[in-house]
């Protein structure tokens, strides 16, 4: 169990059946008054942020957090799936819990998924993914008109600027954390 | 007890460790001018045990054991047996030590100026602290208006005087005596009173309820109040003080009172502090006062928190 003293920026903890991180704490003690804790706290399945304050004396439950190494399977509908790469079980995240990382899931591609108890909700990608570049324009050779960089889609979907070089059926390295591009990737 | 970002080392960073330097080259001017004040005023200045058999009971105030003694939470129950000793003027700077306060305003070992007078009463006193922060301003070169927390202030007197019940209408919907029914009186003062205090000149926000002044005298002609005060600083508290409390009788009453709260809510109690309780009846009128002294160097430097002020933080140590 934690007290009201534990509490700091980043504390996971349960709160009704639900995980919740501290996203922002303030301690303050009016005269010879009892410590308030007060406190930013977001929900980590639905992102909710609540503002509770807390006092010496009340205590909380961590969350119970794990995380367990996945592999990408596929995506029906809202649902992603993916597989516990030790024992081989399923598990699906919604869309919204997946959020941005649909971006770079490729299958096969390993991922850490974030459990709360049984439960998975949420997902942390390698830094690093290599996509294939399903559209791109060719490159017009000497044309500096349209700038350093243009549009092209991934084999995800996802959408973003690179270098004029990179061409349609070549590969690229993306920053997950960024969703920029890296560098081209060799063959 | 870990605190996240907080354990970033400062001194990494060359422009906050010369910020750094600069604040406790001017903490040091603080604490010297403070001494030149209270000395030229005929105060003796005095040192107290900090290891003590018995701390003020006060049921939201966590002391620290060592072996059998505690840490000092302040040094208020010596200095008031001093008075009683043929010391009508006394001060001390000294460490003291509050367990489970950590926070941007809050350390759990800082350092405390308390200052005794007998024969004034707590009106006095406000007069005194008008004096010595003008004093502080002059000594460390600065005009008698500061910029604190975005801020501005003037310290020149009088300084703005305001009861904790004309605070309550003039910043919250419900009353002293509901805030305190419900027990929510703190948190009204931290979320909608405090931010309100200190804007132009600091504040004093005066006559505490009767239960919230557990070594205050209470107010002659309304036992209701407590004749206790707090100064704030653009919503920061700096001080408290008050007339002092010399009734033995009625003294045991209240910290018993403090000691039966703690009780309840689960928390350790210490001993009754019984040689202050028997001194305290032969106690001349005082009154008293403390001073955060880390705060005043955050006043008089603009810092945004307390670990700016001082050498190493309890996590840097």
């Amino acid at each position: 169990m934690y007290n009201a003293s534990d509490l700091r920026k980043g504390l996971k903890i349960e709160i009704d059946g639900e995980p919740y991180v501290v996203t922002a704490f303030e301690f303050s003690k009016p005269g010879k008054g009892q410590s308030l804790y007060r406190c930013k706290l977001k929900n980590m399945i639905t992102g909710v942020i609540i503002d509770p304050t807390y006092r010496s004396g009340d205590s909380f439950k961590p969350a119970d957090l794990s995380e367990r190494k996945m592999q990408y399977l596929y995506n029906q509908d809202d649902e992603f799936w993916f597989m516990d790469v030790e024992n081989y079980e399923q598990y699906v995240l919604k869309e919204d819990q997946v959020g941005d990382a649909r971006n770079y899931l490729i299958d096969n591609l390993e991922v850490d998924i974030l459990f709360f108890g049984d439960r998975p909700i949420g997902i942390t990608l390698p830094n690093f993914v290599d996509l294939l570049v399903t559209k791109a324009d060719p490159w017009a050779k000497g044309d500096s008109v349209t700038g350093d960089t243009k549009p092209i889609m991934l084999e995800t979907g996802y959408e973003l600027r690179v270098p004029p070089f990179i061409e349609e059926g070549g590969k690229i390295t993306v920053d997950t954390r960024t969703g920029e591009y890296v560098t081209r990737v060799k063959e | 007890m870990s605190h996240g970002s907080r354990n970033k080392p400062f001194e990494d960073d060359p422009a906050v460790f010369s910020k750094r330097k600069s604040y406790l080259l001017s903490r040091a001017k603080i604490v010297q001018s403070i001494r030149e004040f209270f000395i030229t005023r005929d105060y003796l200045e005095v040192e107290t045990p900090q290891l003590i058999t018995a701390p003020a009971p006060e049921a939201h105030i966590e002391s620290i054991s060592v072996g059998d003694r505690y840490l000092q939470t302040s040094p208020e129950l010596c200095m008031k047996r001093l008075l009683t000793r043929g010391f009508p003027r006394i001060f001390q700077i000294s460490r003291c030590f509050r367990g489970e306060e950590r926070g941007d305003l809050h350390l759990p070992e800082f350092s405390l100026l308390e200052w005794y007078r007998t024969r004034i009463d707590y009106r006095d006193l406000m007069v005194e602290c008008e004096n010595l922060f003008l004093f502080l301003a002059r000594q460390l070169n600065l005009g008698t208006v500061l910029r604190y927390r975005g801020v501005t202030v003037d310290l020149a007197a009088p300084w703005e005087r305001l009861s904790v019940q004309a605070a309550f209408e003039r910043h919250t919907a419900v009353s002293v005596d509901q805030a305190l029914r419900d027990d929510t009186f703190d948190q009204t003062m931290v979320s909608e009173i405090e931010p309100h205090l200190g804007m132009k000149t600091p504040t004093f926000l005066y006559d505490y309820p009767a239960s919230l002044g557990a070594l205050a005298r209470l107010k002659p002609g309304n036992p209701s109040l407590a004749e206790r005060f707090e100064i704030y600083v653009a919503g920061i508290e700096l001080a408290n003080g008050f007339s002092e409390l010399n009734d033995a009788r009625e003294q045991r009453l209240r910290f018993e009172k403090e000691l039966a709260q703690r009780a309840l809510a689960g928390k350790p109690t210490s001993p009754m502090p019984e040689r202050f309780l028997s001194d305290l009846r032969a106690m001349p009128e005082a009154a008293g006062i403390a001073l955060g002294v880390d705060r005043l160097a955050m006043l008089f430097n603009d810092a945004r928190t307390i670990d700016e002020v001082v050498a190493f933080t309890p996590e840097a140590v």
